[in-house]
């Protein structure tokens, strides 16, 4: 049941481990401790509670990165039916970090893209260990308008580090497809739900994640670069992440309370690793009901919804409250040359600035 | 338009000789840190900040790039007091702002504003890597969204001068979602013909390389500046490669593809006007 225990989950092993001695232990003498076995059985559920459902942001990160986690692939052969796998960018190459096709959802065709992690080392290998390059984001863009014309829902899920940090992909346009990606999402005319369910780490989480409704696995985490990165940037040291993944506020609970995914998806007690059909399962409803509510609405409906959703996305500390200037005239029209006398008003500026540096704190502000 | 007769006009004007206290320190000479040839800051200055003997294109500052592009170094600028927030309470993040502040004599990492160019009115985002690196939080991400949205309204062409150490860390998620909204604002500008001309100055990298500083219509940059997605230590470390010394600068982005001209700073002004005198036309309508 253990099997690919934590650091974190050691107390929890050798309780396990304390209690099938002891039981093999009264098998083989033939004693009775079933008293002391039940205590310490419930000593065991206590303590599993009591860690699970206090999991600190690196926890979980580790919990999110465990080798046994179930992948997009795991998703799609649990939750859909009928799946077609589709290949290619058209451009370059396949790239096996991003996997995409046609299935079934209860019946309904839809459009499935994700990022793959390679099962075992060669596998992580020719997989780029789910990093893609630009011909991966390029083949995802593909699928995705193709699903537009075809007038598909497409789901997405989200397991990356990031994008992948080499040579070549600089120049083929890792940038570009990036950016690409984020501009045409943002335009699309069928309803899109994006699952991330492991690590959604930085420009190449969000490739795949411009989406109507974004929802998060309980344990799965999202950043701007992988706490690793932020770690050897702000301190010098990648081996303070665990410090870096609290600082960032990376877990789902937290984008929930930010207002950035729209549900958490419940795992099972230790990661859906424990139990992934379960997991499946959760993960199918909850897509489930935010397509339906999405394929009620109009595609003016779902452009215009997807755009609000980002566009209302960030902090103010102060200041942005003021209406910006008209544009200067264009001295080449005379149309523009016949009206505009009044002096400019430049002299409330300076007031205006230090005023405002003092104003309240508003969130979204405009 | 007819409405606009009974606004009072609210133009913040700035200054370009606004005195600012300069991130390099105002020495007599200056000395070029790719040939290292020392030359007097005034001729310096007087050659738009590009060294006299390699060429070098030195890092302005937003107010020095407002001053050699805009008409009469002038821009009316948007949401001048905008001020970043501390959204994730991130250890340090607030202090350094305060900082970045006073370093600068600037309140975020862009100055968004309208203007024009060679008698072409335009709408104009600088960055300027001077403050905080140039990364890209709420804020940054804030005024260049509502710099796309003013120039939709208004019809006007869009120009964005980029430099960036990449995503405000600071701001993680928020940090990253601007990346998403500043995209997804030049979608509709772009879908309503709107004009977007980037040009990516040294250096251009991460999450601003990612999101609008490729989306431009025209893809321009200055020559030898840095432009790309992963930094050169990380991507070594990954191939287990060294890089050539070119890897990277706009001349490769030029090569393979990523770049539709590469212009030397004396010229820009002249290539912007030019661009948009060709795409007046639509306008006029």
């Amino acid at each position: 049941m253990m099997a690919g225990g934590l650091e974190f989950e050691k107390p929890l092993l050798e309780l396990r481990n304390k209690i099938d001695e002891l039981r093999k232990f009264a098998e083989e003498r033939g004693f009775d401790f079933s008293d002391e076995i039940a205590r310490l059985e419930a000593q065991y559920r206590q303590l599993e509670t009591e860690m699970y459902s206090a999991l600190t942001a690196a926890q979980k990160m580790h919990i999110a990165r465990h080798h046994q986690r179930p992948t997009t692939l795991d998703f799609i052969q649990a939750i859909f039916t009928d799946f077609i796998e589709l290949h290619g960018d058209r451009l370059f190459a396949d790239d096996l970090a991003i996997v995409g096709g046609l299935a079934k959802l209860n019946g309904v065709p839809v459009t499935v893209i994700g990022h793959q992690r390679g099962k075992d080392t060669k596998d992580n290998i020719a997989r780029f260990f789910g990093s893609p390059h630009p011909e991966g984001f390029r083949k995802a863009l593909r699928l995705m308008r193709q699903a537009d014309k075809f007038r598909r829902p497409i789901i997405t899920f989200i397991d990356t580090k990031g994008a992948y940090p080499g040579d070549t992909a600089e120049e083929r346009g890792q940038s570009e497809a990036i950016a690409r990606n984020l501009l045409v999402m943002s335009t699309l005319r069928v309803p899109i739900v994006c699952v991330v369910i492991g690590e959604g780490g930085s420009g190449g989480a969000l490739a795949l994640g411009v989406g109507n409704r974004v929802l998060m696995l309980e344990n799965a985490i999202y950043s701007v670069i992988s706490p690793n990165g932020a770690a050897s940037i702000l301190w010098k040291d990648a081996s303070r992440a665990d410090e870096a993944a609290e600082a960032m506020k990376i877990t789902a609970q937290d984008l929930h309370a930010f207002g950035i995914v729209e549900e958490v998806i419940p795992e099972p007690k230790g990661g859906a690793h424990r139990d992934p059909e379960g997991q499946a399962a959760l993960v199918r409803e909850a897509v489930w009901r935010h397509l339906q509510e999405l394929m009620a609405m109009t595609p003016d409906e779902l452009v215009e919804d997807r755009y609000r959703k980002f566009r209302s996305i960030g902090v103010i500390g102060s200041g942005g409250s003021d209406a910006p200037p008209d544009p200067p005239r264009k001295p080449k029209e005379p149309e523009a040359e016949e009206e505009r006398a009044e002096p400019e008003s430049a002299a409330g500026n300076a007031a205006d600035e230090s005023a405002d540096a003092s104003a309240a704190i508003e969130s979204n502000a405009r | 338009m007819f409405k606009d007769l009974f606004h009072k006009k609210r133009y913040a004007t700035i200054p370009a000789e606004r005195p600012v206290k300069r991130d390099i320190p105002e020495g007599l000479m200056n000395k070029c840190p790719k040939c290292g040839n020392i030359q007097y800051s005034k001729e310096l200055e007087k050659n738009l900040k590009v060294c006299t003997s390699c060429g070098y294109h030195f890092r302005l500052t937003a107010r020095e790039r407002i001053a050699m592009t805009m008409d009469d170094g002038l821009l009316h600028e948007f949401d001048a007091d905008m001020q970043s927030g501390d959204p994730l309470g991130f250890p340090g993040y607030a202090a350094k702002l305060e900082q970045q502040k006073a370093k600068t004599g600037m309140n975020e990492a862009v100055v968004t504003g309208t203007g024009s160019i060679d008698g072409h009115p335009v709408v104009v985002g600088v960055m300027d890597f001077h403050f905080f690196t140039g990364s890209m939080g709420s804020v940054v991400g804030e005024k260049i969204t509502r710099a796309i949205e003013y120039a939709r309204d208004k019809r006007l062409p869009l120009i964005l001068f980029s430099t960036s150490g990449g995503a405000r860390m600071q701001e993680s998620i928020f940090s990253l979602m601007q990346m998403a909204k500043t995209s997804a604002a030049l979608a509709r500008f772009s879908d309503e013909g709107g004009l977007y001309i980037s040009v990516m100055t040294d250096p251009t990298t991460g999450g601003v390389t990612a999101s609008f500083a490729s989306l431009g219509d025209y893809n321009l940059a200055e020559p030898g500046a840095l432009i790309g997605f992963a930094g050169r230590i990380v991507i070594e470390q990954t191939i287990r490669q060294k890089l050539p010394d070119n890897f990277q600068t706009a001349e490769f982005n030029l090569q393979h593809g990523q770049l539709d001209k590469v212009v030397h700073r004396k010229d820009m002004r002249t290539v912007l006007a030019k661009l948009l005198d060709m795409h007046s036309m639509r306008r006029a309508e």
